[in-house]
């Protein structure tokens, strides 16, 4: 078995409303320092070890479904896991 | 005309787009679930709003992936008419079907009113019934309406005047204010506003009528031959 980690994010041409909120709101409890919020997705997945080429199947899933290119980066780590 | 409205697990405007097509243009309609394999027993494919799947993972994204998607992929080809509104608008993008995405509203709030719609394409088959220029008004409500693509595609949008309507004001961040967009061959409409809401003066506005009326007319002049 592995555990694939992907984190999405927004990509940097893509206006993030949530994460400016995040941010006033951080501004406002006194954390002046943060110059920027960006909020974006993490997803776990467990891959049974049939599968072969992991790499191109995440990478597959993530631009067929997972991720929306248009406005979304992602990047992805592939541990191996114990099945329980 | 015979119209499938297609039904998504979570789409919520089903009945009013079935009741716009059939009892306010008395044109025939049927409901069709999204794992259907086949549609080619309709002239004209409507997916409406709601939120499909919940609105898991990124609005229309799931929806994007239903069986009956290939079929509506195959109708756009074929060049039927082809119309999603709110989340049909969002299953449309995520299905390429129509360049970019809807992301949340600028201020993060589900906006729900009527608002001021101007016409910039009067010469498609959603809106040959309108004047180029006009200004409609027709209920919004969605929390995710605010369109976004790069400059390159917003470039050919505009060169191929595949923008159709776009708002009065701004409200929710879309890039410039576009409200509906076509795809190029111009048979594939995805709109955030409801036209299907505003269909009779007894619901509170009828402005949204000629969008469905455009659609039949063109429908017949290319289909029924005149005695």
């Amino acid at each position: 078995m592995r555990k694939v980690k992907i984190y999405v994010t927004l990509r940097e041409s893509v206006l993030d409303p949530q994460g400016s909120a995040v941010m006033g709101s951080l501004h406002k409890m006194g954390y002046g320092e943060v110059e920027d919020v960006r909020i974006g997705k993490y997803l776990e997945l467990m891959i049974s070890d049939d599968a072969n080429d992991v790499d191109a199947l995440v990478n597959e899933m993530c631009q067929k479904l997972l991720t929306n290119t248009v406005i979304e980066d992602y990047r992805f780590e592939i541990e191996e896991a114990v099945s329980q | 005309m015979k119209f499938a409205v297609i039904v998504f697990p979570g789409s919520n405007c089903d009945l009013d787009m079935y009741h716009a097509v059939k009892d306010e243009l008395g044109e025939e309609a049927e409901y069709v679930w999204h794992d259907s394999t086949d549609l080619s027993g309709y002239d004209g494919i409507l997916l409406p709003g709601g939120f499909s799947y919940g609105d898991y993972l990124r609005c229309g994204a799931i929806a994007q992936s239903s069986p009956v998607m290939d079929e509506v992929k195959k109708a756009a080809e074929a060049g039927k008419p082809v119309l999603g509104i709110c989340n049909g608008f969002q299953i449309l993008t995520e299905a390429g079907l129509l360049p970019g995405v809807l992301l949340r509203n600028k201020n993060l709030k589900f906006m729900c009113r009527t608002v001021g719609l101007k016409v910039e394409n009067a010469n498609t088959l959603f809106t040959n019934e309108y004047m180029a220029g006009q200004e409609i008004q027709i209920p919004i409500a969605h929390g995710e309406g605010n369109y976004y693509c790069d400059d390159a595609t917003y470039d050919q949008l505009k060169n191929n005047n595949q923008i159709v309507f776009s708002y009065a004001d701004d409200f929710n961040g879309s890039r410039n204010n576009i409200a509906g967009i076509v795809n190029k061959r111009g048979n594939v409409l995805g709109m955030m506003p409801h036209p299907e809401r505003a269909v009779s003066d007894l619901i509170g506005g009828s402005d949204g009528l000629s969008l469905f009326k455009s659609i039949v007319k063109q429908w017949r002049e290319a289909n029924v031959s005149h005695a």
